[in-house]
């Protein structure tokens, strides 16, 4: 068995698996059931001055027969009063002491708000704190949430202020809705944060109802944009680490957030740079349960894989997230079907024909059984026939020998420039 | 036979009979299966359908919720898809032809076409709209698989068509000859409807040779479609066959059918089906569902040369159904009222290979001996139409109408023939779907000639 215990940012957990700031940390009912399920720790629903929330609230994304490819909100942050949530954090850290409780607050960008909150909640015991610098709908247009995320300088500012009170580590969620998140998350670095977290949820409207047009969800005729997150969203979540983790200047650990839903996400965000994960949208899909497999999955790879500690893989990766320009122009990879294998459904015919190079031709043999053969001269290596073939090893792409020595675009831009 | 038609089967039976056997997909089964479809390009699955049903595109329908266009292209490759949806040997065609055969499983198509034709049914979806009228007049005779297909495409074309039909209500061999739980009647029947809905007028009761001459139709008629199919099951052509208690199969599924009638009681009975193709699967099936106590199939070859499909023929097991192979009936045996109460049978064994490439079976010396029956089932084939072939005088093989397999024209050019008519003797299928694509191309060809003498004359 494989060590799992994780230290981020000075905060301990048995395991890498936090459950995200959320409906799922809505209460100490639920976050102690989270706790005996198997998650390692909880970032509670976020704190702030008491809000309202409206009815209905979610919205799926269902695609082609499965269901919550992506998931989106218009909830705010915890309608229950700082009081029960206080008493509530204090009894479920009494039961479960290894489990860190990090406490996400949201106040306005003011140095006594945050020091208020800071203080108060800090007095009920917490592992750390996460600063909601990301939700981006409802609290952004009181000035809140992503309307401060968006802005470096507030960023800074605001934790500059929770810092000034905070005895226990800070880390700041991002908002991806931005153009270049590696801009904040150096913001939130200068402002003295302990780690970073990201990625919080994407502005979105989920579909319009064919029948009434009214929007969904839709609040009596009306809707507001909402919180996209879900499996959807990973890839964007897996980017955005990933800059924040090459960013020679950002060097404070960063929490993986965005889609994760099983171990295999887990393994690959912690290989691109994060110290840990939050989940949401999967406990929330199948109920706290899913932690099970997300535990034994993760130590079953690492044991076949030979390492002893969760902790090894971390940025593992991240030396080979690079930019385009370093990229080799001289590598090449082709598509090879094997017939053996090929079920003939001439999918990647098609989608070669119709949106690549028109490289695989459709041939007949000695006995009349057709076959697919790819013009490797004409073969770009794009995988898009890979991508959709519906059968595991059909198509194989494979490395041809170099002819050329390696060669990217910045070393080929320097050596015009030279002759 | 009993003196009157009195029904003598349960409601209780009756509901056991009528039931579909395989249950229809719900919505979202259907949703499920649909979005296992690969959506293959150039896909194995329309090829291998005798219409060439487009069937990715109906089943990307059914997958985006267009249910009314995926029942649109299944009925207008073939104007009989609700029946074929429940009838067609789909594992020998289109699913059968599914690559994921090779992977997985194949998709259930036969279902999916099931799904969504029940929905147009369901509702009442006006799928198709006449052409404008081109002046021009078809007779059609039967309105069976081919013959309402061939109306069908026609009435599209502006023809204007009549279909004479021999018996009470359209639909031919699909409303009367397979069984209900199989195929209900009224599927057939909104086929018919939605033929009848484009102006085809079909006339009942109307025996063509009998009540119509067929002169009478060539001279005034454009065109003339023979697609009468076939007829009764023909004689075993051994002592006893007259006995109460001994009965064509095809008439029993059309009465129980039809009629909700049997002659007789068929609870606690010992039933034997004579012969081994789709019709004696029907025979054996409806009289377990009737009550039988024991069915039993007898046959003078083996399962492997039995021509009933595997999926008939593993229903038929399911239901109870008996198989003895390598058994010929020699003589009926009746009791005092002249009611069949034994049957003499011989053993056979296959000895060399007749014309169609089959063994040919032959009697085992002193090996009869008796089996106790109380109801014989015949099938052992279907006859054909012979004297209409003849009040016609069109060519034919052994009642086999003789036509060019290119424009479907018989002897006399301006007679066209198609389905079960033209089957047998190395001609052709007797599946459904191949007479439904028949009577299209039939269609077809009417519309190229009478074109091209059009042309001609002008």
């Amino acid at each position: 068995m494989a060590d799992l215990r994780i230290d981020f940012a000075g905060i301990k957990s048995p395991n890498p698996y936090w459950l995200a700031s959320a409906p799922p940390t809505n209460s100490g009912y639920q976050v102690q059931r989270a706790f005996e399920a198997g998650w390692g720790g909880a970032v509670w629903k976020t704190l702030g001055d008491p809000v309202l929330n409206v009815s209905s609230r979610f919205g799926a994304n269902h695609f082609n027969g499965k269901r919550v490819v992506g998931f989106n909100n218009i909830e705010l942050i915890t309608d229950r009063p700082l009081e029960d949530n206080l008493k509530e954090i204090y009894e479920t850290k009494k039961r479960f002491p290894d489990h860190p409780i990090i406490a996400s607050l949201m106040v306005e960008p003011k140095r006594e708000k945050w020091h208020e909150i800071v203080k108060r909640v800090q007095d009920v015991g917490v592992d750390g704190f996460e600063l909601n610098l990301g939700c981006p709908h409802g609290m952004s247009e009181r000035g809140m949430g992503s309307a401060v995320g968006q802005h470096p300088d507030l960023v800074e500012k605001t934790t500059i202020y929770a810092k000034e009170k905070a005895e226990v580590p800070v880390i700041v969620k991002l908002t991806p809705n931005i153009t270049d998140i590696t801009v904040t998350a150096k913001a939130a670095a200068r402002g003295g944060a302990d780690a970073i977290s990201m990625i919080n949820t994407i502005n979105s409207l989920i579909g319009i109802d064919l029948d009434t047009w009214n929007t969904i969800p839709n609040v009596n005729g009306k809707g507001a944009h909402g919180g996209y997150c879900g499996p959807a969203v990973k890839p964007i979540a897996l980017n955005m680490v990933g800059e924040c983790a090459r960013d020679p200047e950002i060097n404070i650990p960063i929490s993986g957030i965005g889609g994760i839903s099983s171990w295999q996400d887990t393994v690959e965000f912690m290989l691109m740079g994060a110290g840990g994960v939050q989940v949401c949208t999967a406990a929330m899909h199948h109920g706290f349960r899913v932690i099970e497999d997300m535990v034994d999955g993760l130590n079953n790879y690492l044991d076949e894989k030979g390492i002893s500690s969760v902790n090894e893989i971390i940025g593992a990766s991240v030396e080979k997230y690079t930019d385009w320009s370093n990229l080799d122009l001289n590598y090449k990879v082709v598509a090879r079907i094997n017939n053996d294998i090929c079920i003939n459904c001439n999918k990647c015919y098609i989608s070669c024909e119709d949106s690549a190079h028109q490289c695989i031709d459709i041939l007949t043999d000695a006995n009349g059984k057709e076959y697919l053969k790819v013009q490797e001269e004409e073969c770009v290596g794009c995988n898009l026939c890979s991508i959709v073939c519906p059968v595991e090893g059909a198509i194989d792409m494979v490395e041809l020998p170099q002819t050329e020595p390696s060669m990217t675009w910045l070393e080929r831009q320097a050596a015009i420039q030279q002759s | 036979m009993s003196d009157s038609k009195q029904p003598l089967i349960s409601i209780d039976k009756l509901a056991k009979v009528f039931e579909e056997s395989t249950p229809s997909y719900n919505a979202q089964e259907a949703i499920d299966e649909s979005n296992r479809c690969l959506y293959c390009y150039d896909a194995p699955c329309i090829t291998a359908c005798p219409t060439g049903i487009d069937v990715p595109a109906f089943i990307k329908g059914i997958a985006s919720g267009n249910i009314k266009g995926a029942a649109k292209i299944i009925m207008e490759d073939n104007p009989v898809g609700a029946t074929c949806a429940r009838v067609c040997p789909t594992e020998e065609l289109c699913e059968g032809a599914c690559v994921l055969n090779h992977s997985t499983k194949p998709i259930m198509i036969g279902q999916l076409q099931r799904y969504a034709t029940d929905w147009a049914i369901k509702n009442e979806q006006v799928l198709f709209k006449a052409g404008e009228k081109n002046g021009k007049c078809i007779a059609i005779i039967g309105s069976g698989p081919a013959g309402l297909s061939a109306a069908r495409e026609l009435a599209l074309l502006g023809y204007e068509v009549i279909v004479y039909e021999a018996k009470r209500e359209g639909g031919g061999l699909d409303t009367h000859g397979i069984v209900p739980f199989r195929l209900p009647k009224d599927i057939s029947l909104w086929e018919v409807k939605q033929v009848e809905n484009l102006g085809v007028e079909i006339r009942t009761n109307i025996e063509v040779g009998k009540d119509i001459l067929a002169e009478d139709l060539v001279k005034e008629f454009d065109a003339v479609i023979l697609a009468v199919g076939m007829s009764k099951v023909p004689m075993l052509g051994i002592e006893g066959e007259e006995l109460d208690g001994v009965y064509d199969a095809i008439d029993l599924v059309e009465n129980v059918k039809i009629n909700g009638v049997t002659d007789e009681d068929f609870s606690g009975k010992r039933v034997a089906v004579i012969g081994a193709g789709n019709t004696a699967i029907d025979g054996a099936t409806i009289s377990a569902r009737l009550g039988a106590k024991n069915v039993k199939i007898i046959y003078r070859r083996t399962e492997a040369e039995m021509t009933a499909y595997d999926f008939e023929y593993e229903f038929a097991k399911q239901d109870g159904v008996e198989f003895r192979w390598l058994m010929s009936p020699k003589r009926l045996i009746g009791d005092d009222k002249g009611h069949v109460k034994q049957m003499e049978c011989v053993r056979m064994e296959l000895g060399e290979k007749g014309e169609d490439g089959r063994r040919h079976p032959v009697e085992v010396e002193d090996s009869t001996f008796t089996m106790d029956v109380d109801i014989v089932v015949k099938a052992i084939g279907q006859t054909r139409f012979r004297r209409l072939i003849d009040h016609f005088g069109l060519e034919h093989n052994g009642g086999v109408v003789q036509v060019d397999p290119q424009t479907y024209q018989t002897s006399i050019p301006k007679v066209y023939a198609a389905g079960d008519v033209i089957f047998g003797k190395g001609q052709g299928e007797a599946m459904v779907v191949s007479a439904a694509q028949q009577g299209k191309e039939a269609a077809y060809s009417i519309h190229k000639q009478l074109n091209k003498s059009r042309i001609e004359t002008a």
